[in-house]
């Protein structure tokens, strides 16, 4: 059985360090496996989120050697023979202590939009090729990795401005709906920031659950809102049959 | 002003710390104590792959292709020969009050299409303007920074009428690629047909071309993303037909856009070779005595 | 003293999952002030990992059927030991609560005619489970979540009851800490809905989550509420063998319903030999016919002539057969058996269960279109819990409601797969309405002694005190050695008596546990207060066991193989008696109304 050298952030707002750990590692070991060896062996108090350890609930992201993972996911096998484990908490949100961050901000932003708005008579039939684009969004675990590496949250701080690539999939998820009929377009554009995201792409190659988060809801959200504003024929043609 | 300050931890990330401060001027400023010290110095990360690797070669890549179709443009010969018109040429627009090179007058729409196409703005907005340089390392702009929302990146919102304007360049370089199809002065006089490596090189050029342009992500919104119920009628039902149809091009839109950039630089280059003499069109075969 | 804050309610609803939430979006829905307590961020909870699907009769793909079919197969699957009113309200409910939660955003798979489509399930006789691929949990914890936080619902993310605080009998509140910086809140409300869910976390090899730690079990116990049906704790048949870090993680049921095939390290399809003689008719005679099911099911027939395969058998049923081939030698490389689905198109695999795909290929290297997995049996449900009146939820203590896993009842002796999502949806709204009721019924908020207050912060504090006391997570492996040797699938009167015996001088050490480090989001702190939750469960289980010398549904004993009938009138129930002792009652269950009856001998021929 071979030894894995980890460097786990210890710490709170006060200030904090990494501190070196040296964890035995079995067959199939995930990261937080080995956390969950620090806590139960060396420091009990190392404080960690964590529930599911199945990659369902999106408890336990962290950053492991600097890419945004769910700590149940990241298999200690993947790293060579001697690399130093780096495991530290999300940047993009405050830290609480060691490898937890205070994720609030995401669940304020949730509220801002506009739930479901079902049609009034609506029959409530719907057809498998129109709800796959929605149940893919509907996949999401809200691990947040998305926002966390997510540079307009994460290097220039717009939490006043963006509501992050997680509501950008929740609002297209609504958008997309074929028996909803709330328009969140305005929001979009004036509040939710869709014009902050720059079409990058980390998000989307983070999300461990493989939501082509920009091209399949940021881009399709960004041409409907070109339609709505800066699109004046696509609005011309949209006047004209929405009043039939 | 700035909510999200005040609960700034500190900065016990970044080992790397020498980097022009002023590329961070807007963030340090409000820092009131030295615990407040943001965690985001440019290019701070703790990432140890190359992560540099791939925004750098992609823009060793568009340089080298801006630079090369740049010198074309302006060089103004060497473009045409035979049945062979260089797609940077093309249509040729020559008018008296115009005395440059009449690439410039055409250049722009395909220009324009890839300067406002989502893969490419993914590109050069980390390669060049580094927002980021790549996934968990930091770059710049700060606070200032506001993406697309204001000028100048605003007007990436004209992407689809780029479109627009791109699929008729297309057409006319599908026209320019039929020409190869017959000798010269000869076009659909089925007695001179003929089949040369020209004719496969300008070919493939608007295949790729075509697979790029119909994959874009306004061209999938345009002709049935835009829907929320595909099922509803029967107009929609065909919109789906083509949404997924051009959802396949799509998924691979970086592809495209890399074998059509480099096919469209090289059957430039081509016709270039054969218009200045340096190598002859080889004709596989030909129906003209 | 410490500080703490205090919050006033009308309805105050500890735990965030399916039930939970449901419960708090019905009371707001009353217009009450309600608080919704989550042990961990919103829309964490463990019925996210539910998989397979919410069973309703909604007879959307086989018109047959309906609640009265339902009813018969749960209260067949559980045995007849349900409270058979639980079990006819849920199944008369569970349609109309699936179609709110479709108007309320949830987005199910479909049917070729654009209804909500139902997939086949064990013990369900036809197919009846609404799903949306294999993440049905997450799709309706995620609808109650959007609805819940526009629905005015004020929301304690990571905060744990430590305590319920009652007003002479009646429930006047609940202390507890918040796990972010450990300050402490009293929350005081005329009515209290407990929805904690489960106790999986006491076992060692389980499929539940970090969460399970039977905290409403143990607060509702110590409040003087019953706990009935202990003794059954569900062992689902599939959970992960390998690697070991994921061990016991499930691989859903919904593998067999798609059409998965188990079998033995000598290629045997097994489950032929272990169909019970009570339900055999019901499946296929043999693989030919288990062919056919399948070829009719692939092709998307609505319903075929052919009896459904043998690995659809109940849970209990299947768990037991698996157990009995690895012990005799035939298992696979980890300990576990085969199930095969890499026979079918790997697209169609995908498709259908995509988070099975994942979970095997992320976590084991495993790609199951291509190759078998290893399952075996890990524990996953307890049918036991908090005994509640079947219309509105309550306890026998007045003001405190419980709904969901914590609660008991409604699955008798073994739940059939699908039936806890229904379940926490029909009584999570039933648990909402009666604790509102109750609290409009209220003249004013109860009144707590500072005394209870007192006592509970020094219960909190203690560890700190002992930092030279036991490591909770060494006390944790005990539990879960007592609980996986005595108490597991297969039980034995000496092992129990070892197990009880075990589990007193535990519960000596649990009292000296220690802690280091300060309160500011401190796990090993939580896991102190969490490890005597965690052994009232597993006692209340061994004692229940101990008492019901039979083998019925999920509880299967090796000295009393066979089913007694005369046992299976009565519950099992336990209850504080005072000191620090545990009072087991044997109650009888209420008399069947005659047209349920009815329903129960009515035999139809059942083809799924």
């Amino acid at each position: 059985m071979r030894n894995a050298q980890m460097r786990v952030f210890r710490g709170d707002a006060t200030g904090g360090d990494f501190k070196e750990y040296t964890v035995p590692v079995e067959d199939g070991m995930v990261v937080l496996d080995a956390i969950h060896y620090i806590q139960r062996e060396i420091d009990p108090d190392l404080a960690v989120r964590w529930n599911c350890k199945a990659a369902k609930c999106g408890s336990c992201s962290a950053e492991v050697n600097g890419r945004p993972s769910l700590m149940c996911k990241s298999r200690m096998e993947s790293f060579a023979e001697g690399e130093i484990i780096f495991v530290e908490p999300l940047r993009t949100f405050p830290l609480m202590r060691d490898l937890v961050t205070d994720v609030s901000w995401n669940y304020e932003q949730n509220k801002r939009i506009k739930p479901f708005t079902p049609k009034e008579d609506a029959k409530w039939v719907m057809y498998q090729e129109d709800v796959e684009r929605v149940q893919e969004f509907r996949k999401c675990i809200e691990c947040f990795l998305c926002q966390d590496v997510c540079h307009v949250l994460r290097d220039h701080d717009r939490k006043d401005a963006f509501i992050g690539p997680r509501f950008m999939v929740r609002v297209a998820s609504l958008e997309m709906h074929p028996l909803d009929q709330g328009d969140r377009m305005k929001f979009l554009h004036d509040e939710g920031g869709v014009g902050f995201c720059n079409i990058t792409k980390c998000c989307s190659e983070v999300c461990p659950e493989d939501i082509h988060i920009t091209d399949n809801a940021i881009i399709p959200l960004k041409e409907r809102i070109v339609d709505d504003y800066y699109d004046p024929i696509a609005k011309f043609f949209k006047t004209i049959f929405s009043k039939n | 002003m700035r909510k999200a300050d005040e609960r700034y931890r500190l900065d016990i990330f970044c080992r790397v710390q020498n980097i022009a401060e002023e590329l961070n001027g807007s963030q340090n400023m409000t820092s009131t104590k030295p615990a407040d010290i943001p965690n985001k110095q440019f290019l701070s990360t703790r990432r140890e792959d190359n992560w540099w690797l791939g925004p750098a070669s992609i823009a060793l890549g568009f340089t080298l292709f801006i630079i090369y179709a740049t010198v074309r443009a302006f060089e103004n010969q060497y473009f045409e020969v035979s049945n062979l018109l260089s797609p940077f040429y093309s249509p040729k627009l020559e008018f008296d009050w115009w005395h440059y090179s009449p690439a410039i007058l055409i250049l722009w729409i395909p220009a324009g299409f890839r300067a406002t196409c989502y893969y490419y703005r993914k590109a050069y907005y980390r390669s060049f303007f580094l927002t980021p340089p790549a996934c968990g390392v930091t770059g710049i702009g700060g606070y200032k920074y506001c993406g697309e929302s204001k000028f100048p990146f605003i007007i990436q919102n004209i992407h689809r009428y780029m479109f627009y304007l791109a699929t008729i360049v297309l057409a006319i370089l599908w026209w320019d690629a039929l020409q190869t199809l017959f000798t010269a002065g000869h076009f659909f006089d089925f007695s001179h047909l003929q089949f040369s490596v020209g004719s496969l090189i300008f070919f493939a050029n608007v295949i790729f071309l075509s697979g790029y342009t119909f994959g874009c992500h306004a061209f999938r919104h345009l002709v049935g993303g835009g829907l929320d119920c595909f099922s509803c009628t029967e107009g929609s039902k065909t919109a789906m037909t083509f949404w997924e149809k051009v959802t396949k091009l799509n998924e691979n839109h970086q592809l495209w856009a890399w074998l059509s950039l480099f096919s469209v630089g090289f059957t430039d280059f081509y016709v270039r070779c054969v218009a200045s003499n340096v190598i002859p069109d080889y004709v596989f075969f030909s129906l003209a005595k | 003293m410490s500080n703490y804050e205090i919050r006033e309610h009308d309805v105050l609803v500890i735990g965030a999952g399916g039930a939970g939430l449901r419960a708090a979006i019905e009371a707001s829905a009353q217009g009450l002030k309600v608080g919704l307590v989550c042990k961990s961020l919103l829309g964490k909870a463990h019925t996210v990992m539910a998989e397979g699907g919410i069973a309703a009769a909604m007879a959307t793909v086989d018109a047959r059927d309906g609640w009265q079919t339902h009813f018969r197969d749960t209260m067949i699957g559980g045995k007849y030991l349900n409270n058979w009113r639980m079990a006819q309200l849920h199944a008369q409910e569970a349609p109309e609560c699936v179609n709110e939660l479709e108007r309320w955003g949830a987005v199910f798979d479909r049917t070729h005619d654009g209804k909500i489509l139902q997939r086949a399930f064990g013990g369900h006789t036809y197919k009846r489970l609404c799903h949306v691929g294999d993440r049905t949990g997450l799709e309706l914890i995620r609808t109650l979540q959007d609805k819940g936080v526009h629905s005015g619902i004020d929301v304690y993310m990571e905060c744990t009851i430590s305590r319920l605080l009652k007003d002479g009998d009646k429930i006047a509140g609940a202390f507890g800490y918040f796990r972010e910086d450990g300050r402490y809140i009293l929350f005081k409300a005329k009515a209290i809905i407990l929805a904690t869910g489960g106790v999986g976390r006491a076992f060692s090899v389980t499929s539940n989550s970090w969460e399970y730690t039977a905290d409403g079990h143990a607060l509702a116990y110590e409040a003087g509420a019953d706990l009935i049906d202990m003794e059954f704790v569900q062992f689902h048949p599939t959970g992960m063998v390998w690697p070991p870090g994921v061990r016991g993680i499930l691989v859903t049921e919904a593998v067999r319903g798609e059409g998965g095939k188990l079998r033995n390290s000598d290629g045997e399809r097994f489950m032929f030999k272990y169909l019970p003689e009570a339900t055999k008719a019901d499946y296929a005679a043999d693989e030919t016919e288990a062919e056919r099911w399948l070829e009719d099911t692939l092709a998307g027939k609505l319903r075929t002539d052919y009896r459904r395969p043998p690995e659809l058998s109940t849970r209990d049923n299947v768990a037991r057969a698996i157990y009995t081939e690895v012990k005799a030698g035939r298992g696979s490389p980890h300990g576990g058996v085969f199930l095969d689905i890499s026979y079918q198109p790997a697209d169609r695999v995908r498709k259908k269960l995509p988070s099975m795909y994942h979970q095997f290929k992320d976590l084991a290297d495993v790609d199951i279109t291509k190759g078998p997995m290893e399952v075996g049996p890990t524990m996953h449900y307890i049918m036991g819990g908090i005994k509640v009146d079947a219309d509105t939820a309550e306890s026998k203590v007045p003001g405190l409601f419980a709904a969901g896993e914590c609660s008991g009842g409604m699955h008798g002796a073994n739940r059939l797969g699908g039936n806890s999502l229904s379940d926490l949806i029909v009584f999570g709204r039933r648990a909402g309405r009666g604790a509102a009721d109750y609290a409009a019924r209220q003249s004013g908020l109860p009144k707590i002694s500072d005394a209870e207050v007192k006592a509970a912060i020094d219960e909190l504090e203690a560890p700190f005190k002992r930092a030279s006391g036991p490591n909770p997570y060494k006390l944790q492996l005990k539990m879960h050695e007592i609980a996986g040797s005595s108490f597991g699938i297969f039980r034995e009167e000496a092992d129990m008596q070892k197990g009880l015996a075990d589990l007193e001088k535990l519960k000596e050490e649990i009292k000296q546990v220690g802690c280091s480090g300060g309160k500011n989001y401190n796990p090993g702190w939580h896991l102190c207060r969490d490890l005597s939750n965690m052994l009232i469960a597993v006692e209340a289980i061994g004692r229940s066991a101990q008492s019901r010398k039979e083998s019925r549904g999920a509880h299967s004993r090796l000295d009393f193989p066979e089913t007694d009938d005369n046992l299976g009138h009565e519950n099992t129930a336990v209850s504080h008696a005072g000191g620090g002792q545990m009072k087991l009652v044997k109650t009888p269950l209420s008399e069947m109304p005659a047209e349920l009856k009815d329903l129960l001998k009515k035999k139809e021929t059942a083809h799924a």
